[in-house]
């Protein structure tokens, strides 16, 4: 590790054999130095007891027992012995050189001894009584000129072809094994899977204190080896099948599964790159090694949103791990620059590393050790599976379920904040797939196409988010040359529009008000105008009723005039005429005198 | 190599014939098992190749790293070096009849 960190991957002896913290065991273990193996086996095989390694052809059985072999005697000092009944030692050097181990140069330097014992069944014939005990010789010495710890018989079983008499070999077998026990040798003892028992001529019958078995599985034309310890007496041991495989330094078992849910957990949060949605994320973005699935059909911009995350990332020192499965890295860096994403000063920073490989180069676990190697290697603070659904194509759903448990569970133990993509077919958003590894992730962001009007249009919104509270809400998202935005979308009684409906949608909106304002400024306009006639008509009235009333009043003085002067003439008419009919006659000649004057 | 010729050259080179039989006997110390199978061998060989063998008794208590030359598993083993082609028989050599066909004695019995 040569990078400084402080972040701790439970599987880091990648390449070195390091010890793995064994627990206190009653029973003397021997390290085999394979990675995983020690740790299912609770540090090692049984010290000075054999064990028993069976399985199909080409599962990888003498590949197991060299590689004990050879990680013994480089790594912990002891010297072992190979006893071949298969494979010359010029084929088994061949072999395993492949996968790194210089077997040659351990024979060289007396670290181990390798003998090939050829038989054939048409060379040996049997007459009278006989005992094994020249392979008990040839072990012996071979164990004593280099004093060996380990010791592999591989396969021993070619023995039953050879030695004609079963009765004499398996009470020669059952002494050879008593033999190595008292030898104090730690022995790995091949053998053929058999079809009714475990191994093919019942050798388990011999060895009790230790079964592993190899299995190699077809599915889906993808090949998978698993290896299960069936059998470790005297010491606890996983159990369950665990995927297996064997690359460029030999072989890794994966016993990830095997680790509790008890993650260190951190409180602090990172932004997205994308300022609306860390507002939509609790105003800060996710937390610190959660894993984040990013679902959404082709081409709703989960490569635009995962590149935003790591260019955030890497901005703020950290160092991106981005594995591509679909696109190759200069394709990733070329298209993100047309959005204004400069990804290459970045990669050029060593902040950035692309891994760009097809899903279908090989199996799922042997993706997942290629991913489990980069990350030890780069040390990333986050992690981008783009897309992690094309990988899982690559496997049946369960092994693709339980390898994104595996890679989860490896990159929280070490604190990575890890993003997933997920393709889902167009129409129906949540697919199987998805609803299975949801459970799986912290936070959920979906990525949706909206069509209509003749457009697509991009939506995104959580779906989930563990532990923070998270907008409800649907946002558009928006991509331009000059990267991502988010804006709210129009969400009325006709549903939620987006794009150009939204923006005609504001358009129409504002022409009703604008309308709706100048009917207001007509009605006043109107109002006004009545008012106006109004208080001309009332004016009109009050100076019609002006002239009236000075009419009257006209009137009433001529009349009062008029009545002083019939008064008058009356009294002095009647005093004319002798004045008798004065009271009768005077109302009512002075009303018919008024009215024949108006 | 040097296995050691625990028994007298109990041959004589009969000239003109084929060249002598060429036996190997590989043994564990002197164990009954081992000086049955040396009886039994010398017996075959007298009776049919007299004069035209040899025999070398290989003790691999002795010499443990000679086994690996014949490829040795089983004690007693004998091995037919010469004539051509290498053959090779275990046990004690009790059963006449597959001695015999073992080290492909019935021919020169015959004629």
């Amino acid at each position: 590790m040569a990078k400084k960190n402080s972040t701790a991957f439970p599987v880091r002896h990648m390449t070195n054999g390091h010890k793995p913290a064994a627990p206190r065991t009653l029973l003397p273990k021997c390290l085999t130095g394979i990675q995983g193996l020690d740790e299912i086996t609770g540090g090692g095989l049984p010290l000075g007891r054999p064990t028993l390694v069976c399985g199909g052809a080409g599962c990888g059985k003498t590949l197991l027992a060299a590689e004990f072999l050879v990680r013994g005697a480089a790594q912990f000092g002891e010297p072992g012995v190979l006893m071949a009944f298969e494979e010359t030692e010029k084929e088994l050097k061949a072999n395993v050189a492949s996968l790194g181990f210089d077997l040659a140069g351990l024979v060289r330097r007396k670290k181990i001894f390798i003998d090939y014992v050829h038989i054939e069944r048409s060379e040996a014939h049997e007459s009278g009584e006989y005992d094994l005990e020249g392979l008990f010789v040839r072990l012996n010495h071979a164990i004593d000129s280099i004093g060996a710890k380990r010791v592999v018989l591989d396969t021993l079983e070619v023995l039953f072809a050879s030695i004609p008499n079963e009765a004499i070999l398996r009470s020669e077998l059952r002494r050879l094994f008593r033999w190595l026990k008292d030898k104090g040798v730690t022995a790995v003892i091949t053998a053929e899977r058999g079809r009714e028992q475990l191994t093919r001529h019942g050798l388990e019958e011999y060895v009790s204190d230790c079964v592993i078995v190899l299995d190699h599985r077809v599915n889906d034309q993808i090949a998978t080896r698993n290896l299960r310890v069936m059998k470790y007496r005297g010491a606890l041991h996983g159990t369950n099948e665990f995927p297996f495989l064997i690359g460029e330094e030999g072989i890794s078992v994966l016993p990830i599964t095997s680790l509790g849910l008890n993650h260190k957990i951190s409180t602090e949060r990172i932004a997205t790159g994308i300022p609306r949605l860390d507002a939509m994320l609790g105003g800060k973005g996710f937390f610190r090694g959660s894993s984040i699935l990013l679902t959404g059909t082709p081409g709703t911009g989960k490569t635009i949103v995962s590149s935003n995350f790591a260019q955030a990332a890497a901005l703020r020192g950290e160092r991106v791990l981005y594995f591509s499965f679909e696109e190759s890295p200069n394709q990733i860096i070329r298209n993100m620059h047309s959005i204004g994403l400069r990804l290459e000063p970045l990669v050029k920073r060593g902040l950035l590393r692309f891994h760009s490989a097809r899903p279908s180069l090989y199996g799922l676990e042997m993706h997942l050790a290629t991913m489990f190697r980069e990350i030890a290697a780069f040390q990333p603070h986050v992690v981008i599976m783009d897309p992690i659904t094309s990988l899982m194509d690559a496997g049946t759903a369960s092994e693709s379920k339980g390898m994104v448990t595996r890679l989860i569970d490896y990159l929280k133990a070490g604190q990575v904040t890890s993003l997933f993509t997920s393709l889902t077919q167009g129409g129906h958003v949540l697919q199987q797939s998805e609803a299975a590894m949801s459970s799986l992730m912290d936070s959920w962001l979906l990525l949706q196409d909206f069509e209509g009007n003749g457009e697509r249009n991009r939506v995104l919104y959580v779906l989930k988010a563990r532990g923070m509270a998270h907008s409800n809400q649907i946002r558009e998202f928006l991509i331009s040359d000059r990267g991502i935005d988010l804006v709210d979308a129009y969400i009325g009684v006709s549903g939620v529009l987006t794009g150009s409906a939204r923006v005609a949608q504001g358009a129409l909106e504002k022409a009703a008000l604008l309308a709706s304002q100048q009917e207001a400024a007509q009605l006043k306009r109107e109002v006004e105008r009545k008012r106006g006639a109004l208080e001309r008509k009332i004016s009109a009235l009050r100076s019609e009723y002006e002239s009236e009333a000075a009419e009257l009043r006209r009137i009433a003085e001529q009349v009062g005039t008029r009545t002083m002067v019939l008064g008058t003439e009356r009294v002095a008419s009647g005093l004319l005429r002798q004045a008798d009919a004065k009271v009768a006659a005077g109302p009512r000649g002075k009303f018919r005198h008024e009215k024949g004057n108006s | 190599m040097k296995p050691r010729p625990k028994t007298p050259p109990a041959s004589e080179v009969v000239p003109g014939k084929a060249k002598p039989w060429q036996l190997r006997l590989y043994v564990m110390d002197q164990t009954p098992k081992s000086l049955t199978a040396l009886a039994n061998l010398r017996k075959f060989c007298e009776a049919h190749l007299k004069g035209r063998y040899r025999i070398r008794v290989i003790d691999l208590l002795k010499h443990p790293h000679l086994a690996k030359g014949d490829q040795i598993l089983a004690i007693p083993t004998v091995v037919r070096k010469l004539p051509k082609p290498v053959r090779t028989i275990i046990g004690t050599l009790s059963d006449t009849d597959r001695v015999l066909v073992g080290l492909d004695l019935r021919s020169l019995e015959c004629p």
